[in-house]
Formats: C-alpha cells, sequence, structure tokens
C-alpha cells in the first residue's frame, strides 16, 4: 500500500539514507529500529514529507507521489504522533485537535464551538479517552496527552480518502508500564482504521507490537524480520554489528562498597505532595538505584539532594554535616554533581564548547580573584576527551553538535573532573545507542571504583538490576522496600515490580 | 557545515566586512570622509556611545536587555557635574575623585536595576526601562531643569590634548573595551554570563548563582553607562537630565548591527565595538555626503532590521513572539 524504493538522502558529510526500501501493508504495525545515527528520524521525515528523498521513489497504491511538505503528505493520509508533544499547552483539547483545520467549523470567519466540541468527542472516543475536549490542554496527563495526539492524526480519517498510515515516535518515553499496555492495545484496535510505523528504544515493545521489524544501521536496512522471527540479542546485534554479552552492565566490575564511609543521609525526608518519611544512606563506592513509576518520587529526591527543592520536614546530611538551607550551589560545593534528564536544557550548554561546559560548575577552581586559568581550563578539557573517548575534533568543538552520547560523557566529565564525591544521575542513558550506554556503563563502574556515591534512576529495569548494589522502591512517594544487590543475588524484575505497583 | 562560509565566521566577520563597505562607499563619494579631522570626529562622537555599547552587550548576552541606558547616563552626567564642583571645580587637587566615585555610583545604580529585575521577579525590559525613567526623574529633580557646566581645563583635557590627532578621550575608551574584552574572555563572570545565555536552567544545574550573576551583570552595564556619561560631560562641558538623549536607540541598535544575538549567548564585546563604529560612520558618512539630518534615525532602523535578518538562523526558529 505504501511503499518506498531506493531513497537517497543525502546531508552535507552525511549520506543519510543508502537504497532504502520500506513497505508496509494495510493494517500492518511495522516496528523501526537502529542506533542513534542509523537513519531512523531521516526516514521518518521522508514518510511524512518534512524532508524529499534525493533519489527514489515513494509510491501510494503503486502511484509514485511527491511530498513538498507535511501538510500535503498528511492529504494523503500519512500522519505523525511526535515524541515531544506537539500540543499547543494553552489552548483546549479540541482546539488543538482541529489546529489548521477549523474552516469545517466557522461560517464567515466564525467559530462554531459546539459543532467542534462534538466534532472532537468523537475523535476522542476512537482512542477511548473520556475527558471534556473544552479543557485546557495542559491539565491533561502525559499519558492523555499522547492519545489527544493520536487523535487528533486520526481526524485524518475523515479528511482523506484511502488508506492511513501512522507514525509513533517513541511514543512510550513517557508513559508507565500500564499506560503503555493501553496505548497497545488501542495501537492493535485501530490497525482496523489505520497501519502504524512504530518507532521505540525499547526493543521489548518493539517486539510487543509489531508485525514486521525494520532493523536499520548506518543509513541501510539490515534486515526485515516479522513477529517471532528473532529474539532482542539477534536484534541487537544486528543493529550494533556486534554481540552484546552478557556481562552488558558490568557486572564482574560490580565492587562491594565502603559500608563504614557514609556521604550522604536522608532521615525522614518530606515535602508534602511528592515525598514522604524517605531515609535512606548512600556509601562511598555504593551505586544506589531509585526505582519507581514517573511520580513515584524518584525526581524529587535527586532535587532535593541536590537542593534545587527545600525538604519541609527531615534532614539531609552530607558527610555527617546536617545542611539546613541547601542550594545547588552550595551542594556543588559539598561535592555532589546532577547529570539530569533533559540534557539539552540541564545538562550542556550549545554553543559554549567543550572547555568551557566542563568547568562551568567548578569555575572557582580554575580561576583567581575571579580571573580564568584558561590553559590549565584547555588541558583538563584535552586530558578528558582522551580519558573517555569523547569524539569531538577539539576541546573548542561545540557542544551542541556533540552527539547526545559524547554530550553525556561531557556532563559526566564535568563532574568528575571537578571531584564530586556523590553523583546524582537522572536517566543518564536515555536516548543513547547500544554502544554510548555501555560507555556511559562503564563508567558508572570506574566511579564507584573510586569512591564516589551515585544516586541513580535508571532508563530501565534491567539497568537497574544490574547496576545498582543497592535498589530503593519507591510508590506514591514513600520507600516500599530496600533490595540488597550484590552479583549473583540480585533481585529479578517481578520482584521490584511487586512493590513498585 | 563548517567552510568559510558558516554562520559562526557570517556572524564574526560580516559587521566588520560591512563596515569596511561602508567606509569606502563614503570615501568614494567624498574623500573627504577618510581625511584623519574626520576620523577624529567620528571617534569623538562614539566614544561615549561605545561604552554604553559596552555595558548592555553583557547584558544582552545573558539574555537578558536593559533599557535604563538613558537615564542612569543623565543621573551620573548630572551628579559628576555636581560633585566635580563640589570637589573644587578642578582635577588636582580632588576633582579626580569624582572619576571612580560615580562608576561606583553607576555599578550601584545598575545593581539596583538588577534587583528590580532579579528579586522581584519583573522582566528586565521593563524593571530596566522603569529604572530609566526614575534616573531621568531624579536627575531633573536634582538640576531643577538646569544646565551645569564644569570648566575646568585639565578635565577637559580629555577632549582637547590630542596625541597622533586623536583625543587623550578616544585611547581612554580603547582601554575600556580592552577592559571588556578582558571581562568576558577571562573572567569567571564573563564566562557565566555566557553560560546563562546560553542555558540559564543548566547554569542552575551546575551550581552558578544565576541571580546574583544577573545583579552583576546589570552592575557592570551600570559602571560601563557612568565611563560613557563621564565622556559625554568631557565632549560638551556641561551636563542636564537630558544628556543621556538618544544612547537607547544608538547603543542597542550597534549591539545588534554588530551580531550580537538579543535571545542571549552568542556575541560578544568585539561585535559591539564593530556595531558602535558602523552606526557611527553611517551617522558621519551621512553628514558628509549631505544627506538631510532627519533621514538617519530611519536609516539606522532599517539598519537593525536588516542585522537581525542577517544574524538570525530562521531555520531554528520558526517563530518569534
Amino acid at each position: 500500500m505504501y511503499e518506498l524504493r531506493a531513497v537517497e538522502k543525502k546531508f552535507p558529510g552525511v549520506h543519510a539514507l543508502k537504497s532504502v526500501d520500506f513497505k508496509i501493508a494495510r493494517g500492518e504495525i511495522v516496528g523501526l529500529v537502529g542506533e542513534n545515527g542509523a537513519g531512523k528520524s531521516t526516514l521518518m521525515k521522508v514518510i511524512y514529507g518534512a524532508y524529499q528523498p534525493d533519489g527514489g521513489q515513494i509510491l501510494i497504491d503503486g502511484k509514485a507521489v511527491r511530498f513538498a511538505n507535511p501538510r500535503q503528505a498528511m492529504e494523503k493520509g500519512i500522519g505523525m504522533v511526535f515524541q515531544e508533544q506537539s500540543l499547543i499547552p494553552n489552548l483546549t483539547v479540541m482546539e488543538n485537535i482541529f489546529l489548521g483545520y477549523q474552516e469545517q467549523f466557522t461560517r464567515l470567519g466564525v467559530i462554531d464551538w459546539k459543532a467542534m466540541a462534538a466534532a472532537a468527542r468523537k475523535q476522542l472516543a476512537k482512542v477511548k479517552l473520556d475527558i471534556d475536549p473544552r479543557m485546557v490542554t495542559s491539565a491533561l496527563s502525559f499519558a492523555q496527552r499522547q492519545l489527544v495526539e493520536l487523535a487528533k492524526v486520526l481526524t485524518l480519517e475523515e479528511r482523506v480518502e484511502g488508506d492511513l498510515v501512522i507514525l509513533l515516535d517513541e511514543p512510550t518515553s513517557v508513559l508507565n508500564k500500564e499506560e503503555v499496555a493501553l496505548l497497545f492495545k488501542l495501537v492493535r484496535e485501530l490497525t482496523s482504521r489505520a497501519s502504524f510505523i512504530f518507532v521505540s528504544h525499547r526493543m521489548d515493545e518493539v517486539m510487543d507490537l509489531s508485525d514486521r521489524i525494520y532493523v536499520m544501521k548506518d543509513g541501510q536496512v539490515m534486515d526485515v524480520l516479522a513477529r517471532g522471527q528473532a529474539e532482542a540479542p539477534e536484534i541487537q546485534r544486528k543493529m550494533v554489528g556486534r554481540d552484546i554479552d552478557r556481562e552488558y552492565y558490568r557486572e564482574q566490575k560490580q565492587v562491594p562498597y565502603d559500608a563504614d564511609k557514609v556521604l550522604l543521609e536522608l532521615s525522614g525526608v518530606g515535602i508534602s505532595g511528592r515525598i514522604e518519611d524517605i531515609s535512606l544512606k548512600l556509601h562511598a563506592g555504593e551505586v544506589l538505584c531509585l526505582v519507581g513509576t514517573e511520580g513515584s518520587g524518584r525526581e524529587a529526591i535527586l532535587r532535593t539532594i541536590f537542593g534545587m527543592v527545600q525538604p519541609a520536614e527531615g534532614e539531609v546530611r552530607i558527610d555527617g554535616a546536617v545542611q539546613p538551607r541547601l542550594t545547588p550551589g552550595s551542594a556543588v560545593a559539598r561535592g555532589v554533581g546532577y547529570v539530569p534528564r533533559e540534557r539539552k536544557i540541564e545538562g550542556i550548554v550549545s554553543g559554549m564548547n567543550v572547555y568551557e561546559n566542563m568547568t562551568l560548575s567548578q569555575l572557582g577552581r580554575y580561576s583567581s580573584w575571579g580571573v580564568l586559568a584558561v590553559g590549565r581550563e584547555k588541558a583538563l578539557a584535552r586530558d578528558w576527551i582522551a580519558k573517555l573517548k569523547i569524539k569531538a575534533h577539539s576541546e573548542y568543538a561545540d557542544c551542541g553538535n556533540l552527539s547526545g552520547g559524547n554530550q553525556q560523557k561531557v556532563v559526566l566529565a564535568k563532574w568528575r573532573s571537578g571531584g564530586s564525591r556523590i553523583v546524582l544521575l537522572d536517566h543518564p542513558t536515555r536516548g543513547l545507542d547500544i554502544g554510548a550506554k555501555e560507555d556511559v556503563y562503564d563508567m558508572i563502574r570506574e566511579m564507584s571504583a573510586d569512591g564516589v556515591g551515585v544516586v541513580l534512576v535508571a532508563d530501565t529495569l534491567e539497568e537497574a538490576i544490574g547496576l545498582s548494589h543497592t535498589i530503593v522502591v519507591l510508590k506514591d512517594g514513600a520507600i516500599q522496600h530496600v533490595f540488597d544487590c550484590r552479583p549473583g543475588a540480585k533481585p529479578s524484575l517481578f520482584d521490584l515490580l511487586h512493590h513498585m505497583i | 557545515m563548517g567552510g568559510i562560509l558558516s554562520r559562526e565566521n557570517i556572524i564574526r566577520w560580516a559587521a566588520l566586512l560591512v563596515l569596511l563597505a561602508l567606509i569606502a562607499l563614503f570615501t568614494a563619494l567624498n574623500p573627504a570622509f577618510l581625511s584623519q579631522r574626520n576620523l577624529a570626529r567620528i571617534a569623538i562622537a562614539a566614544a561615549p556611545a561605545m561604552m554604553v555599547a559596552l555595558g548592555v552587550t553583557f547584558v544582552i548576552v545573558m539574555g537578558s536587555i536593559d533599557l535604563s541606558m538613558e537615564g542612569a547616563v543623565s543621573l551620573a552626567a548630572v551628579l559628576f557635574c555636581l560633585l566635580f564642583v563640589k570637589l573644587g571645580g578642578a582635577l588636582l587637587p580632588w576633582g579626580w575623585l569624582a572619576v571612580p566615585v560615580i562608576v561606583l555610583f553607576g555599578a550601584f545604580y545598575g545593581m539596583l536595576t538588577g534587583l528590580v529585575h532579579v528579586r522581584l521577579k519583573i522582566p528586565s525590559f521593563m524593571a530596566s526601562l522603569a529604572m530609566g525613567f526614575v534616573g531621568t526623574g531624579a536627575a531633573v529633580m536634582i538640576t531643577g531643569g538646569e544646565i551645569v557646566r564644569i570648566g575646568d581645563s585639565t578635565f577637559r583635557m580629555l577632549l582637547t590634548w590630542r596625541i597622533l590627532g586623536y583625543p587623550l578621550m578616544v585611547y581612554v575608551a580603547i582601554a575600556c573595551i580592552f577592559v571588556a574584552l578582558f571581562i568576558q574572555k577571562h573572567t569567571v563572570l564573563g564566562r557565566n554570563f555566557y553560560a546563562i545565555g546560553g542555558g540559564e536552567e543548566l547554569a542552575h544545574a551546575s551550581g552558578v548563582n544565576v541571580r546574583a550573576v544577573r545583579i552583576a551583570g546589570f552592575a557592570l552595564a551600570g559602571a560601563f553607562y557612568a565611563i560613557g556619561a563621564i565622556f559625554q560631560v568631557a565632549k560638551l562641558g556641561q551636563a542636564e537630565a537630558a544628556t543621556g538623549a538618544n544612547f537607547m536607540f544608538v547603543s542597542i541598535t550597534s549591539v545588534v548591527v554588530g551580531g550580537v544575538a538579543l535571545w542571549g549567548g552568542v556575541g560578544g564585546v568585539w561585535n559591539a565595538v564593530v556595531g558602535v563604529l558602523i552606526v557611527n560612520v553611517i551617522a558621519n558618512g551621512m553628514v558628509v555626503i549631505g544627506l538631510p539630518n532627519f533621514l538617519q534615525d530611519g536609516v539606522l532602523g532599517v539598519l537593525v532590521i536588516l542585522a537581525v535578518v542577517l544574524a538570525t538562523d530562521r531555520r531554528a526558529v520558526a517563530f518569534v513572539k
């Protein structure tokens, strides 16, 4: 039904798509996997009309078509559900659903809100979302917004003759387990109305949902696998071209922590509505993992330790000393480092180069009387670029142009070079490809071998189990259970899930 | 990407090329433009505006905007004259004291603007605009609308003593440019301006005290405004509540024309210097080739729009508000 034949796309210096063939049949769900930079997003942009291919053909029902922009693609039934949610938060749900297509409800420029609300309700029913379409979008949960976005794309059904192809770009990244299950159920039901292209970093989800999986690497389709034809390790091997061994999480490098040396202690910490009565200890060399669903209080704990929020109750002790009024500034001064989830917003300053980013948290150390020692800064950056094998042409490289994995290395180098002894990692591997993930795991192991205490919020439960010495399971802001995770005696997924939900 | 025509290179060198092209154009139209006397005239006209532009550059690099310069310059100029007269009316033995005092006052005034902006959480354009009016008002109140004069010939040497044909003021201005460059490149404060302009959240998460840096940025700007005010007094030999008039448009025009991005993090002192020279060359050149006076503001306005159009990566910012 929808087909790409030998599609090519080149950018200056990059051959992003090399003769890609792609096919999707009516009612089919096709998974698309590949490392960062494998060409997935370029392929998607070609499909929904944001990029025009340099060579090859796009065929719909055997007829060649060409899209100058996404709107033209939409008119042929191709819709995109964006990863970064593209709803406008201060508009109502129905305005968002019909944004750009209000004419059907207008007469002489005046909008018939009742008709729009009725039509919006009809769309929301398709995704089984029972909300008032007059609600302001910002009042919805992430999961609800995702569904509204899907409903918005499904309006194509009424507008377009012929079949729909809907792209889902990392739709599950902000959803919890149950929400994911609901979404998948819905997508399967909707295959009676549309075909889906599903892109995700989470291999298990892709394998669960897709009828066929396209594996991409270096701008090429490496393989197309039908459901049940391959196991996750095999697909991953095709993605990276090498084996992900059993030592993926570097378990052999996990050494016992120093139980006598408490770096950080929370006792009875509470913030109304977020967390309550949180008590935990972080020892030198320990990787302590906070596990829980979105909103279970993991983030609030990290932010409390870093002084970004003040606890209403309880105490935070660093090296045994009570910290009554912790700010990010004083936390850094006491050896706390924070690697936030939003790398682009809180991780690196794009526009600043590598050495400027690395010393940002420790300018005091690289200056006297407010005057910078730029030579020493550069030496430090060169040192860490070599040590962590950061792919940057030099210490002058703009961090905004580095890949996600290399940006993350710069952020970690920033804290490690500053001598941080307590490092808070919030989803440090989110959005990284497998190779870059392994580098991050290596760094975590090295840090803990050096006696650094790490508080980790992991991207997946497997990662949490693999990496940690201790797992603290949270639910609704309270600690449910604490697991000891010595190698060989690690808890199973089920053990954790049991306490999470 | 990369290459000679990369955005970075265009931003860095385009303004300078425009400056050279303008000089060539005006010289072709009237060779007298390139005479040493005329160049000195441009330099004198540019010196006070240069100081104000340097000050506001730091604020703009932080991603804020400062519109208080007119009031700040007027108030600093008036206070400088009054203090100078009070200290004996001559540079020696005690009149010189007015210089550091007024520069400190400028910093204090800027700090107040910063405090209003940061502590009361008022957007910087509004906080500084209001503080600017406060300054103009205070200057009127202090002088009662009168003009305050300084006749001291030693102080006026800033204008009258010429080395190689250029007055002393020009050399002091160049020294100030180097101070500003040093602050930008070699101090923690300068680095932090760029960090905040490039990613405020991130600077915060790296333990940078964002509020303090913002306030310091406004204070630094205020100090440069005060130096600009002192130059203006040296140039005119007097001060009044209207001494600061016109500095806002000229300085911000210059900074933007020079290639400092209004959303912060991009550009710097070098761009401001080139921008100020462009604006002054145009103003002077239009006089030299005999264009009517009233056209100047219009031309400058068009220039700002052109500069922003050229410097903005419109593929990156689809819509602006």
